[in-house]
C-alpha cells in the first residue's frame, strides 16, 4: 500500500514538473486535452461501471461549459463563482432526472433513452437560444489581456496544465472514494436490485449519489474545457455525439479501472491528432469510423478495456507468497 | 381556427405516420429481442443514401430503387443482429447499448467518410396540393399513406401467419418457445430483417421530403426514442399513439414558437411525463 502511494506521488510530481522541463507547447496542449477529457470520461465511467448507461452526460457537460461563460460574458461574474453555479445546476438537473428514474426502477434501456433526452434538450436549447449563446456558431468568452486568476484565463499553457492536473486528480480522488463504497454499490449495480434492497441498501439513494457526483464532475470538466479552449460550441461541448465519444473512450480505455477512462482519452486524442496531421481534412470522419468499430469490438470481446486488461495482467503476476492481502 | 395552425397540425399528423413506422420497428425489435438499437435511425439514413444513389445517380426506376433500398437495410438489420447483438445477447443491457451506440458512431462517420457532409437531394419534386387554403405536400401525404399501409401489413403478418405468431410468442416468453418447436434464432433473424426493412421504408419515404446527410439520423433518433419510451418500449399500440401525440406537440408548438424551441418543449414535456409514468404513458 505504501509503495503504491509512493508511486502515485512520484507520478504526480513528475507530471507536475512536466511543463517546466521545456516540454513543447504543442505537447502541453495535447496533455491538457487528454487530462480534461479524461476527467469527463472518468465521470461517465463512474456510472457506467455500475451498469447505469447514461446518455445524458452531454447535457451536464454543456451546462458546465455554458453557465460560467454566459455569466462571465453578460454579468462579468468570475468563473470562480460561475463554475460552482454550473456544477450546482448540473447536480440539480441530475436529481430531477435521476430521482424519478431510480425510485421507479427505470433501468437498462429505459434509463439510457430517458437520459438521451437530456443531451438532446441541452443541445437544442443552446441552439434555440442563439441570441444569447450564439447558437451553433459558438461562443467565445470575453478575453482579458494576459494572465488573470480572476477570469481564470491563462494564455500560458504551463499554468493551465497545472490546474488541469489538479482537476484530473480530483476526478481520480472521487473515483477512489466511490470505489471505497464499492461493496454497497456493486450489489446495486447488478440487475438484482431487489436483492440489494432486501439486505437493507437504499438503492435509490446510492444510485442517486453516484449520479450526482458524476454530473458534478462532468460539469466541472465542461467548465474547464470551456476555459481552456476559449470557444464553446453546442456540437462539441454538449449533445449526443459528445456523449457517444464518452462511451467510446471509457469503454476502450476501461471503465472498471480508475485510469482506464484517461487511457481512453489519450488514445482518442492521439489518434485524432495523428490522423489530422497525416491526412489533414481529406478523411473527415475517418477517426470516428475507427472509434465506432473499436467500440463494437471492445464491447463484445474486451468489455474491461485496454487498461482493464493491463491491470488484470499485472495483478495476476505471481507475487511473493503472502497470506495477507495488502 | 387559424388556417396555418390547421396546416401545421395536418403536417404534424403526416409526419407522425413515418414516426409510427419507425417506432413500430424499434418496438418490434425490443419486444422480441429485448434490445434497443440506438443506431436505428442511422439504418434509416443508409436507406436514404441507397435511394439517393440508385435513383438519382444510377437512374433506377423509383419503385425498383425503393425495393433495393429496403432490401439493403433489411440485410443491414440482419447483420446488426448476427454480428453485433448475437454475441452479447445475454450480456447486461449496458453492453448491448454500447455496441449499438458504436454502430451509430460507425455508420454516421463512415457515411461522412464516404459521402462527405454534403446535403444531397434526390431531385424528385412532388407537387403541393392546395386544400381549402392549406398547402399539403404530396410527399408527406404519400409518406403517411405508405406508412399506414406498412403498419397494416406488419399487423396482418403478426396476426395471420405462423412466423408472426412465433414472433409474438417469443415476445411473450422467450424461454418457453424452444419447447414449442420454434427456432428462436430464425425468429430473431426475421424480426431483425423486418425491423431493418421498416427503417429502410421510412428512409425511402423521408428522402422525398428531406435532403440526406450523415447526421440526419440524429435529427430523428432522439424523438423516436422519446416516442418509444412514452408509448412503452415493446408496446406497439402505445408507440403508434405516442408517435402521433409527439408529432402534434412538435408541430403545434413549432407553429407558436420556433422549431428548435418546439423540440426543447417536447423533450421537457417528455421528461415531465416520465415523473408520472416512467415506463410509458400507455403501459398498464
Amino acid at each position: 500500500m505504501k509503495r503504491k502511494l509512493a508511486v502515485w506521488l512520484a507520478a504526480i510530481v513528475g507530471l507536475g514538473a512536466l511543463p517546466f522541463l521545456g516540454t513543447p507547447v504543442y505537447l502541453l496542449h495535447i496533455a491538457v486535452q487528454i487530462l480534461l477529457w479524461g476527467t469527463v470520461y472518468t465521470a461517465w465511467a463512474l456510472m457506467g461501471r455500475f451498469g447505469m448507461m447514461s446518455l445524458g452526460h452531454g447535457g451536464f457537460l454543456g451546462i458546465g461549459a455554458y453557465v460560467p461563460t454566459l455569466l462571465w460574458n453578460y454579468y462579468g461574474i468570475t468563473p470562480w463563482i460561475g463554475i460552482p453555479l454550473g456544477v450546482a445546476l448540473a447536480v440539480l438537473v441530475a436529481v430531477a432526472i435521476g430521482f424519478p428514474c431510480f425510485r421507479l426502477r427505470v433501468v437498462g434501456h429505459y434509463f439510457a433513452l430517458v437520459t438521451l433526452a437530456l443531451s438532446e434538450v441541452t443541445e437544442r436549447g443552446i441552439v434555440a437560444a442563439r441570441d444569447i449563446t450564439g447558437g451553433s456558431l459558438g461562443l467565445t468568452p470575453n478575453t482579458v489581456s494576459g494572465t488573470s486568476l480572476f477570469a481564470l484565463q491563462f494564455p500560458d499553457k504551463r499554468y493551465f496544465f497545472l490546474i488541469t492536473l489538479a482537476v484530473w486528480l480530483v476526478g481520480l480522488w472521487v473515483w477512489h472514494r466511490i470505489d471505497g463504497s464499492m461493496t454497497r454499490l456493486s450489489v446495486t449495480a447488478s440487475a438484482e436490485e431487489d436483492a440489494a434492497a432486501a439486505v437493507g441498501i437504499n438503492v435509490t439513494r446510492e444510485k442517486l449519489k453516484v449520479l450526482m457526483v458524476s454530473a458534478a464532475l462532468t460539469s466541472l470538466g465542461g467548465s474547464m474545457l470551456a476555459q481552456y479552449l476559449m470557444y464553446l460550441n453546442p456540437g462539441t461541448l454538449s449533445g449526443v455525439m459528445v456523449t457517444l465519444q464518452m462511451l467510446f473512450a471509457a469503454v476502450v480505455g476501461g471503465m472498471y479501472t480508475a485510469l482506464g477512462p484517461t487511457v481512453g482519452s489519450a488514445l482518442t486524442i492521439i489518434l485524432t491528432e495523428s490522423l489530422r496531421i497525416l491526412f489533414g481534412t481529406r478523411f473527415i470522419g475517418a477517426a470516428n469510423t475507427i472509434y465506432g468499430i473499436l467500440l463494437i469490438v471492445f464491447t463484445i470481446f474486451m468489455p474491461v478495456g485496454i487498461w482493464g486488461c493491463v491491470v488484470r495482467r499485472l495483478e495476476r503476476r505471481p507475487a511473493a507468497p503472502s497470506f495477507r492481502r495488502s | 381556427m387559424d388556417i396555418f395552425l390547421v396546416e401545421a397540425m395536418v403536417n404534424g399528423l403526416l409526419l407522425g405516420g413515418v414516426f409510427a413506422l419507425l417506432a413500430l420497428g424499434l418496438n418490434l425489435i425490443f419486444g422480441v429481442i429485448d434490445v434497443v438499437w440506438i443506431a436505428y435511425t442511422e439504418l434509416m439514413m443508409i436507406g436514404m443514401y441507397a435511394m439517393f444513389w440508385l435513383y438519382a445517380k444510377y437512374h433506377w426506376p423509383f419503385l425498383a430503387a425503393a425495393a433495393a433500398a429496403i432490401a439493403v437495410v433489411a440485410v443491414l438489420g440482419l447483420l446488426t443482429h448476427f454480428l453485433i447483438i448475437g454475441p452479447i445477447l445475454d450480456a447486461p443491457p449496458i453492453n448491448q447499448l454500447l455496441a449499438t451506440g458504436g454502430l451509430l458512431f460507425f455508420l454516421q462517420s463512415f457515411a461522412t467518410f464516404l459521402f462527405s457532409t454534403e446535403f444531397r437531394n434526390i431531385g424528385l419534386r412532388l407537387p403541393t396540393l392546395e386544400v381549402g387554403g392549406m398547402f399539403i405536400s404530396v410527399a408527406r401525404l404519400l409518406a403517411f399513406g405508405v406508412s399506414l399501409v406498412g403498419v397494416g401489413c406488419l399487423y396482418a403478418f403478426l396476426k395471420r401467419t405462423y412466423w408472426g405468431l412465433a414472433i409474438r410468442a417469443i415476445a411473450q416468453d422467450r424461454q418457453i418457445v424452444g419447447l414449442m418447436g420454434i427456432d428462436a434464432r430464425l425468429a430473431y433473424g426475421l424480426t431483425s430483417a423486418i425491423g431493418g426493412a421498416l427503417a429502410g421504408l421510412a428512409g425511402c419515404l423521408l428522402v422525398l421530403q428531406y435532403d440526406v446527410h450523415p447526421f440526419i439520423g440524429l435529427s430523428f433518433g432522439p424523438i423516436l426514442f422519446m416516442i418509444c419510451v412514452l408509448g412503452g418500449l415493446g408496446n406497439m399500440l402505445g408507440g403508434l399513439a405516442a408517435a402521433f401525440i409527439v408529432s402534434e406537440i412538435i408541430a403545434v408548438s413549432g407553429f407558436y414558437v420556433s422549431i428548435d424551441l418546439s423540440y426543447v418543449l417536447a423533450f421537457l414535456i417528455f421528461i415531465g411525463l416520465m415523473f408520472w409514468r416512467p415506463r410509458g404513458v400507455f403501459t398498464r
